[in-house]
């Protein structure tokens, strides 16, 4: 067999293959279902129902697609540039270590300044993560899948030996925690009494700020000729190995973000639960949205809703909530094959 | 400090770092294989995680511990099987369905964990393979002990790395997957399909993977639970970068690392909880940046490593 180009798609096909990549996924999940004795459309509708049934539900949703936004923002920018950042787990602790540090009380300022100066500080750290990596890569050609890889695991390593040494709370009753944020580091909730916070706002600036870098400014075109051929870049003049650090500095920034946007938004202080995988979900979260930034929010919606959906599902159906993980990583593998076939036709000679 | 280098005469310590290489080595070799055919396989942390399951649910059911092995490869090299036929003949980016097959493959074994055990709490365990000593070899002092009265799993993980030795070097497979990774246009040029090889050799080094994922709970740990890989499969890649494509410097890359961990869990004990213990889990990890650091500089990819091969195209 073989691949041919096809000619530049129609709105129709393009579409069309995401629509069948989610049914794929579907079908799929419905066998596990089924294995696991229970009806696939009670299933699908109680996970429909726990996402988007009711406010509450919605508004859980919303809550959960926040730092996916953040580290499928992340994944996007850096894929573009084919700088494989698979470190968003890192980054994103990094993030929540720079909040509790700062924002336990160190600094006694009001809230105008102290939440963006922790912003800030919490973007300059994951940055910083990431840029290791970037400058073995660059320098020295170390391949930075498999740093940033084991990288996560000696971060989160790293905040356990913090939570129960430097930053651990003597009120703690000697969990592996740190103290809450004070009331002028956090972010306020959206709604009185709801868990949606400022968080998901900052998400969606980002998003749209992300989105303007990518489209419309010169690092943008940079990053992705770069990611599109690096040779042809390094030829037309691009200074390549200064891009992709540029790139390294703003994807390990956004996914910082998300560590900060938890703590001070959601938890209220650090554990080493305070992600259950958010950096390896946001390579989906930006492969669904085929790396685009603005697509980014809607991909992390949709994630969310399976996550909130199967929680609330596995609650009263009994298939266990783990459904939610294999649908996602299902819908990765399928929807990269949608993508590739919308682009080429394969020839069975 | 005396202390420090005695545990390096221990017998026990040498035992456990040939203990410890043994998964490391089945799936250091997978991955080589995978590599040398020129695909980069980063299924590998999910694929062993299979393993893991599926070796030890083997068994937990009922079945026989050469059963559990043989249950692991197979449901390895069916992920191989997916990956090869996403990367090979789909030339999807193999960064991007590595990712995806390790977590289609962790977050399938969860579930079916789950599914199988519903109500469990304490991780059931199973009778392992035991230590089987060679006579004669296994009495010789301190090397005797430490590789020659091992379980059969640790043999079968050194006879690995020479059969894979043998199958590269020395038989026409073993040529036709080489170049497949270094020029495939002379694989296609022989007669031979770039596609069947590469594929072939994906899921042969996965079901080594999931063999590897397999000893530890069938040799190690004696039962399985969640997060138990715990970046063994990052650290092969790693391993195999540091042994450049070749499978005795491989092994020995991964003895090496494996000494290196059972010494720091020796050393742990020895700081009594001056030095915080993360520190000393940390190290491997930090070990395995330093080795591919050390190595970059002369490392030579397999040159079709990670290049979609289409036939008839320049």
């Amino acid at each position: 067999m073989r691949l041919e180009p096809k000619p530049a798609p129609s709105l129709g096909v393009t579409l069309l293959f995401p629509v069948v990549a989610i049914a794929a996924t579907l079908v799929f999940a419905s066998l596990l279902v089924l294995a696991a004795g229970a009806s696939p459309f009670s299933v699908f509708y109680l996970v429909a129902k726990g996402a988007a049934g009711s406010q509450f539900a919605i508004l859980e949703t919303l809550t959960r697609a926040t730092p996916l936004i953040f580290t499928g923002l992340a994944v996007a920018v850096a894929f573009r540039a084919k700088l494989w950042n698979i470190g968003a787990e890192a980054q994103l602790y990094i993030g929540g270590v720079v909040t509790v540090v700062l924002g336990t009380g160190a600094l006694p300022l009001p809230a105008i300044v102290l939440v963006p100066l922790i912003l800030v500080a919490s973007m300059v750290a994951g940055a910083l993560l990431l840029a290791g990596p970037a400058v073995l890569k660059t320098r020295f050609g170390v391949d930075e899948v498999v740093t940033t890889l084991l990288l996560n695991f000696i971060v989160v390593l790293f905040v356990s030996m913090l939570l129960e040494g430097v930053l651990k709370d003597p009120m703690g009753l000697g969990w592996p925690q740190s103290q809450r944020v004070i009331a002028d580091a956090q972010l306020p909730r959206l709604i009185q009494g709801k868990r949606l916070h400022f968080g998901f706002v900052i998400a969606v600036v980002a998003a749209v700020v992300t989105w303007v870098i990518m489209k419309k400014t010169v690092l943008g075109y940079e990053m992705r000729a770069v990611g599109h051929n690096p040779e042809a870049a390094r030829f037309a003049g691009i200074p390549v190995n200064r891009v992709l650090m540029k790139t390294a500095l703003l994807s390990g920034g956004l996914a910082a973000l998300a560590g900060f946007s938890e703590v001070a938004g959601l938890k209220g202080n650090l554990t080493l639960d305070l992600s259950p995988g958010y950096g390896y979900t946001g390579i989906v979260v930006a492969m669904l949205a085929m790396l685009n930034p603005l697509g980014v929010i809607a991909a992390a919606i949709f994630v969310a809703g399976i996550f909130v959906g199967a929680d609330a599902m596995s609650r009263t159906a009994g298939v266990p909530s783990y459904i939610a993980q294999v649908m996602v990583a299902t819908a990765l593998l399928t929807m990269v094959t949608a993508i590739l076939l919308t682009r080429y036709r394969v020839r069975w000679k | 400090m005396d202390q420090a280098l005695d545990i390096l005469l221990q017998t026990s310590f040498w035992v456990a770092a040939v203990r410890i290489a043994s998964p490391l080595i089945f799936a250091t070799m997978g991955e080589l294989i995978c590599e040398r055919a020129g695909v980069l396989n980063l299924g590998i942390e999910g694929i062993m995680t299979v393993g893991a399951f599926a070796g030890w649910f083997t068994v937990y059911s009922g079945g026989d511990l050469w059963a559990g092995v043989l249950v692991a490869a197979i449901a390895g090299a069916c992920f191989g099987l997916l990956h090869g036929t996403l990367t090979v003949p789909l030339g999807l980016s193999q960064h991007v369905v590595g990712i995806g097959i390790t977590l289609f493959a962790t977050s399938l074994t969860y579930f079916t964990y789950r599914l199988a055990l519903p109500e469990v709490t304490t991780p059931p365990k199973i009778v392992p393979f035991q230590p089987l000593p060679i006579p004669g070899l296994s009495s010789i002092p301190i090397l005797g002990e430490a590789l020659f009265s091992q379980t059969p799993l640790t043999y079968l993980a050194f006879a690995t790395v020479a059969i894979v030795a043998w199958m590269l070097y020395r038989t026409p497979i073993g040529l036709a997957l080489r170049a497949a990774g270094e020029n495939p246009a002379a694989v296609e040029a022989q007669g031979i399909s770039v596609t069947g090889v590469r594929i072939g050799a994906v899921m042969v080094g996965s079901a080594l993977m999931a063999v590897g994922g397999a000893f530890l709970t069938m040799s190690a740990f004696n039962s399985f639970f969640f997060e138990m890989i715990n970046g063994r499969g990052w650290i092969c890649i790693a391993l195999v970068v540091f042994g450049s494509w070749r499978p005795g410097k491989a092994l020995l890359g991964a003895i090496l690392f494996a000494a290196f961990d059972a010494y720091q869990i020796r050393l742990q004990q020895l700081s009594g909880g001056v030095v915080p213990y993360q520190v000393f889990l940390m190290m491997p990890y930090a070990l395995s940046i330093l080795a591919l650091i050390l190595v970059a500089r002369r490392a030579t990819y397999p040159r079709a490593l990670m290049i979609p091969y289409q036939k008839g195209e320049r």
